[in-house]
């Protein structure tokens, strides 16, 4: 263990740090609005918190492609922003928006030695924001209606676009209210997170 | 007679403008009778087959005049019909501007581009050149149909029915008495009242502290901060009732003297606010907003004995186990640690135990008295449960989803019981039986969340602070009046001879 936390951080390791916390932030998202049954989610220990992720394989299959995907482009430097967007299923107006802002150091390459920042440090970050995300919900309106959502993801212009993606557009929320929780960062890469919801009509 | 009916029955037959009486059923009859059961169009009522089932397929109305009543069959799927099946599929402004736009030449000035450029930079958030967006397509099944997003049930829940067996006792559903709490602070992670052993209900209210007699219905005012915006966050009686401990919102934990209503001690060692205290016997604990635990002996000069550092955000929950073990407490962080009494190998305090099963800040922690080493923890907004643990063990012995922020959780000396303290949307309490978890009452009343529960030293009667600044004193704990004559009689001998003597 002691070895570990000594290691130091590697573009490669980066990369798998910043997918894996996308993949269980995806699904305390999931289980906390509320988009899928709290029963399909089981509870596991990781970042010295108990966390839910779900157990409906499908489910599991898409975010496992898109956590894979997303650790290659990581690697490569080639991806600036993930988006979960939250829609209603029949008006398929967006109701909520989920943005993490990445910011790669594309300085750094494998051959460079590791970055000084212990796992135990990150950890405490990634710890930080996944709680802010669960205490959102003290503040997020109710999502009345059945909701669906999408993951974008923003990528360098020139990024060649793998079998099964497609373009889209940004799919912002119109009248919206945004806030910013906390970001973390393994020094190699920075993950800002903030969430917008539509701002209710009737006062 | 016999040629009348010939006749009749070949009238009958040659007649083409009566229905004939045995023939299969027309095409539309036939539809009719299938869509028949589904969907009933506006307008059909089953005597009727005729005319009006006519109109039921998609051929239109051939009745002018009539409004017409619109026919819809049920959409299998959001908004789909046989042409389109799914509409949310479909990029229907997509393909709508693909079809109708000109094949322009571009001839653009550079500051038009430009312009177009800022344009596209505002509208979409990022440089257009620089990024692109790309979606996952096929989208993963999405809940199963009927599957109703429960957090509206959740925050929007109403009465629960009453438990269908009846309670083997009667608990009021009404307090004993309300007191006024005018200027409490409507804050989650704040302790503001307790009950001392010699029956004095101290409330903090803002910056002051009052004293209630329960048994005169006496008030005193004890304390009030003199600096301006400062405000007490934490009380706390030690175990004889003679003394009361005070934090404030200015890091201080005072300790004040009751029979002479003057302060003793004024002690700082924390940064900032103090939330929550727990005795254990000359030993003062206060956790804080940073997040540390101090140990104060009260009774020397140098109070700070020990530090204890295992929460990242305020402690809300502190609470010595009734042998004086233990020490449990709860943080904003969603983590319950319990320390020993006494320090490890190295001088320094680490938890025996760390639970982070809850989602949400935990400031109720309470012990089992008739069970040792047993810990009941709440969960704030986020998280809604009560967990039951073994802290030698670490096990977690059972869980129960109470719905609604839990702020408070205290056993019952008297009954197998414990009671809970919640706030949105009913600011009830609750009454549990353990180890079953059932529900035993709900006592209901409180307009706004409530936010302390303390009980009474005979253990019959629970105090419930609430937002909409009163105090409920539920007596929900009364014993049988059998029972607690046994009860006394196994507790002092020696009371006997003056209760002999009074009668």
């Amino acid at each position: 263990q002691l070895g570990r936390e000594h290691q130091g951080i590697t573009l490669r390791g980066s990369a798998e740090l910043v997918a894996e916390f996308f993949s269980y932030g995806i699904n305390s998202i999931l289980y906390q609005r509320g988009i899928y049954p709290p029963e399909t989610f089981t509870r596991v220990q990781k970042y010295g918190l108990t966390l839910l992720v779900t157990t409906d394989p499908e489910l599991a299959n898409y975010l496992n492609n898109v956590t894979e995907q997303m650790k290659e482009w990581l690697y490569k430097c080639m991806v600036q922003r993930l988006v979960v967007v939250i829609s209603s299923i029949e008006s398929s107006e967006v109701l909520e928006r989920w943005q993490f802002d990445i910011e790669c150091d594309k300085t750094a390459k494998d051959d460079n030695g590791p970055r000084e920042k212990s796992q135990k440090a990150i950890q405490d970050e990634i710890r930080s924001v996944i709680r802010q995300i669960t205490a959102t919900v003290t503040f997020l309106p109710l999502l009345e209606s059945a909701c669906a959502f999408d993951l974008l993801i923003y990528t360098d212009k020139d990024l060649a676009v793998p079998e099964k993606w497609e373009e889209s557009g940004p799919q912002f929320i119109a009248n919206s209210e945004e806030v910013r929780l906390r970001s973390f960062t393994t020094t190699i890469h920075r993950v800002n997170t903030s969430v917008a919801y539509k701002k209710d009509s009737v006062p | 007679m016999a040629q009348f009916l010939f006749e009749a029955d070949l009238h009958g037959l040659l007649k083409l403008d009566t229905p004939i009486p045995n023939a299969p059923p027309a095409r539309w009859q036939r539809k009719a009778k299938e869509s028949g059961p589904g969907p009933s169009p506006v307008g059909v009522s089953p005597m009727k087959p005729a005319n009006r089932s006519h109109s039921s397929s998609k051929t239109p109305s051939k009745t002018p005049g009539k409004s017409g009543s619109k026919i819809q069959s049920t959409p299998t799927k959001a908004g789909g019909d046989r042409y389109i099946p799914n509409r949310s599929t479909m990029q229907m402004e997509m393909a709508n501007f693909l079809l109708t736009k000109e094949n322009d030449p571009a001839e653009e000035s550079p500051t038009k581009k430009e312009q177009q450029k800022a344009w596209a930079v505002n509208l979409n958030g990022f440089d257009v050149e620089e990024a692109k967006i790309l979606r996952l397509s096929g989208k993963p099944q999405n809940a199963p149909e009927g599957y109703q997003n429960n957090l509206k049930v959740l925050y929007s829940q109403k009465m629960t029915p009453g438990s269908s067996r009846k309670n083997s006792r009667y608990i009021p559903s009404m307090p004993d008495r309300i007191l006024d709490a005018p200027e409490i602070r409507n804050d989650y992670y704040l302790n503001l009242i307790d009950w001392s052993s010699q029956n004095f209900l101290a409330v903090a209210l803002d910056n002051s502290v009052y004293l209630w007699n329960h048994a005169s219905g006496e008030i005193i005012q004890l304390l009030q901060m003199e600096q301006p915006d400062v405000y007490i966050s934490s009380v706390s009686w030690i175990k004889e009732g003679n003394y009361l401990a005070v934090g404030t919102s200015s890091a201080e934990v005072q300790l004040w003297d009751i029979q002479q209503q003057k302060r003793l001690r004024n002690m700082t060692s924390h940064c900032a606010r103090v939330g929550t205290l727990s005795w254990n016997s000359y030993i003062l604990s206060s956790g804080s907003r940073t997040g540390h635990i101090h140990h104060h002996d009260v009774r020397v000069a140098e109070h700070h004995v020990a530090t204890l550092a295992g929460h990242t955000q305020e402690v809300c929950g502190l609470k010595w186990s009734l042998d004086g073990r233990y020490l449990a407490s709860g943080g904003n962080d969603n983590l319950v640690n319990v320390w020993p009494c006494t320090q490890g190998v190295g001088g320094d305090f680490a938890p025996v135990q760390t639970f982070t099963q809850h989602q949400g800040a935990v400031k109720a922690v309470a012990w089992c008295p008739w069970q040792m080493n047993v810990l009941a923890t709440g969960g704030g907004t986020s998280d809604r449960h009560i967990r039951i643990w073994n802290v030698c063990s670490g096990a977690c012995l059972s869980a129960v989803d109470a719905h609604s922020q839990v702020c408070s959780i205290l056993w019952s000396t008297n009954y197998k019981e414990f009671i809970s303290g919640h706030g949105f949307a009913q600011n009830q309490l609750v009454l549990w039986k353990y180890p079953t978890m059932t529900k035993v009452a709900e006592l209901q009343g409180h307009t706004a969340r409530i936010l302390n529960l303390t009980m009474s030293p005979d253990g019959t009667t629970v105090a419930s602070a609430a937002a909409d600044e009163t105090l409920r004193l539920w007596r929900c704990f009364e014993m049988d009046p059998i029972k607690k004559k046994e009860k006394e009689k196994a507790n002092s001998a020696k009371t006997s001879i003056i209760h002999q003597s009074i009668r």
